[in-house]
């Protein structure tokens, strides 16, 4: 966000772009999932965003996933275009795209591949303009890396630290 | 403290230098005061001139500056009680906010005299802060937290409230004013009912005492307290009123300096209230802060006060009810100036990020209030609250925002 006192308003429409509003509208893979193997539920605990993610992964492949909840557009459109972008990926593509993402948006100079890395996530770039939108971007993401680690009913929070967490 | 000279909208806006603030490029429509409130020229430039040119601790001090800080400080407790019409000024404690006023009396009051299966009975309408204290010290003693349902209306049903007193009924901690809905609850009855049920009542004033007139003698409450930068004073500093018999049977909260009669390693005597309660050094300059904001809240008068934030509750009620999708949350007939909406499909984190973009400061969120959206279906709301200083021109923006929000989300 720019500094308040400036007469630049930063761009709504990097924020709500059309990709965006649609995912959140028609969120993808939204719903239970048969045969997860892992799960883990994501908390912003600043307005209430809540989901609940669940995967299948078959000799280490994300061969399923969903997601349940509710929360902002921003958080259901990340969680929604996660799911489509990560699904049939070995565990290792969707740990390295995770990384990419979180990456991205979490720091301010990414790394050199990050953006590329991302693909047409890229476009959850614009939401940097808004700070504390960060957290609901990235939510579903963490709640991916709670997931991924293995812990049965895993809980991450937007309060318990942002930083991209080195993957095992 | 002063009669009421007569203000117009700017020029009481003047004495507030936030106000003048833009925010993303627009002026500012600060529309978060059940939240917070802006402060005064007159408490910004007390508190400057006091931290300049009079600064020295309170009690302690045998020279003229500390004694002065003493006088200074004394000087505000009587004005809280005038400003409440507490018996004394000894009722007046000094906390820093209505949180720990009530943390102070559960802690105090509420560990005391209970038995097991004794029963403290709040509200649906209830703050975390008037829910959390209650609900740990019920798990500690064996006691029941009970709460008195509200009806569609955000009213309290005064029934149902009626039925869940009873001879195990030992304290009711109740809000004038609903944070998350403006709800103004019927303090009169409800405290009555309760002192017939033989329960000692605690008001939770942190959003009624900066809106309207309170006489904490007329109401008869036992305890009473409300937070100083919700008054238009400073941060971290509040006040608890407690009937002086509770305040002397009351256990200490907090022990240190400055609260104690004498000490030995075998012995503590503890000062009379209010120092009792006053441990440590205390925030002397938000003291003198308040002291300060609530001159100005007196000068304003009730009558002028009430007058312009009755007008933005009904401009802003009647013009934010036409939005298609737009649901207020919170329609009791007694309201204070607080309009909480769900607006149908959209979230409001991103009704409140839009807002933002328009310069409109809102809140969006559970209000710290999760078991009253819940009752109504719902996580979160975006709440607009005024106060006096707020302008029909900001209700046009904030609906000129909603309207804005609706485009993006169409």
């Amino acid at each position: 966000m720019s500094h308040p006192e400036s007469s630049q308003p930063v761009k709504l429409g990097e924020l709500y772009q059309e990709v965006i509003l649609d995912h959140n509208k028609k969120p993808r893979n939204y719903g239970p999932l048969d045969g997860a193997t892992a799960e883990a539920r994501g908390h912003n605990r600043l307005c209430g965003d809540s989901y609940h993610l669940r995967l299948r992964v078959q000799d280490g492949v994300l061969s399923g996933i969903a997601f349940e909840g509710q929360g902002c557009a921003i958080s259901k459109a990340s969680a929604s275009l996660m799911t489509t972008a990560v699904e049939g990926k070995s565990v290792e593509e969707v740990t390295r795209l995770k990384d990419a993402f979180l990456d991205l948006l979490l720091r301010e100079k990414p790394a050199d591949g990050s953006r590329a890395a991302v693909g047409r996530l890229k476009l959850f770039e614009g939401v940097k303009q808004f700070p504390v939108r960060v957290k609901c971007a990235t939510l579903i993401w963490r709640a991916l890396e709670e997931a991924l680690r293995g812990g049965p009913s895993a809980e991450v929070s937007t309060e318990s630290g942002q930083g991209p967490t080195p993957s095992s | 403290m002063t009669a009421p000279e007569r203000r117009t909208i700017e020029s009481v806006r003047a004495d507030f230098p936030m106000l003048a603030a833009r925010m993303n490029g627009r002026p500012l429509a600060y529309l978060d005061n059940a939240a917070t409130t802006q402060k005064p020229r007159a408490v910004i430039e007390r508190m400057s001139r006091f931290l300049s040119s009079e600064y020295a601790t309170v009690h302690r001090g045998i020279y003229t500056f500390s004694q002065e800080s003493t006088r200074l400080c004394d000087e505000v407790r009587e004005k809280c009680r005038a400003f409440l019409n507490a018996a004394r000024p000894e009722e007046i404690v000094f906390v820093r906010g209505a949180t720990e006023a009530i943390n102070l009396v559960a802690h105090g009051y509420g560990r005391r005299a209970l038995r097991e299966g004794d029963e403290v009975l709040i509200t649906e309408l209830e703050h975390h802060s008037n829910i959390v204290p209650w609900q740990r010290l019920c798990q500690e003693r064996g006691l029941r937290l009970r709460v008195a349902p509200v009806n569609d209306a955000g009213e309290v049903l005064l029934e149902e409230y009626r039925r869940l007193l009873g001879p195990r009924t030992y304290l009711v901690a109740v809000t004038q004013v609903s944070n998350a809905l403006g709800t103004v609850t019927p303090l009169p009855e409800m405290i009555k009912m309760a002192h017939h049920a033989g329960a000692v009542v605690l008001v939770d004033g942190a959003q009624g005492a900066p809106h309207r007139a309170t006489d904490v003698r007329a109401l008869d409450c036992d305890f009473y307290c409300f937070s100083g930068h919700k008054i238009y004073g400073p941060t971290g500093i509040g006040v608890l009123y407690g009937k002086m018999k509770h305040l002397e049977a009351m256990d200490p909260y907090q022990s240190g300096g400055d609260m104690i009669e004498s000490v030995s390693f075998e012995e503590t005597t503890y000062a009379p209230p209010p120092a009792k309660f006053e441990a440590g050094t205390p925030a002397f300059v938000e003291i003198i802060g308040l002291g300060e904001a609530l001159d100005y809240v007196s000068s304003l008068g009730w009558e002028w006060i009430g007058a312009q934030e009755e007008a933005l509750l009904r401009l802003a009620t009647e013009r934010l009810s036409r939005i298609p999708g737009l649901r207020i949350i919170g329609q009791a007939p007694h309201k204070a100036a607080v309009v909480s909406f769900d607006l149908e499909g959209i979230h409001p984190h991103d009704v409140g990020t839009i807002l933002n973009e328009e310069g409109i400061a809102v809140r969006a969120g559970n209000h710290c209030a999760q078991p009253v959206m819940r009752r109504y279906g719902l996580t979160a709301t975006t709440r607009a609250s005024f106060a006096y200083y707020n302008t029909a021109e900001e209700v046009e923006a904030l609906v000129r925002g909603i309207e804005r929000v609706r485009g993006v989300f169409a």
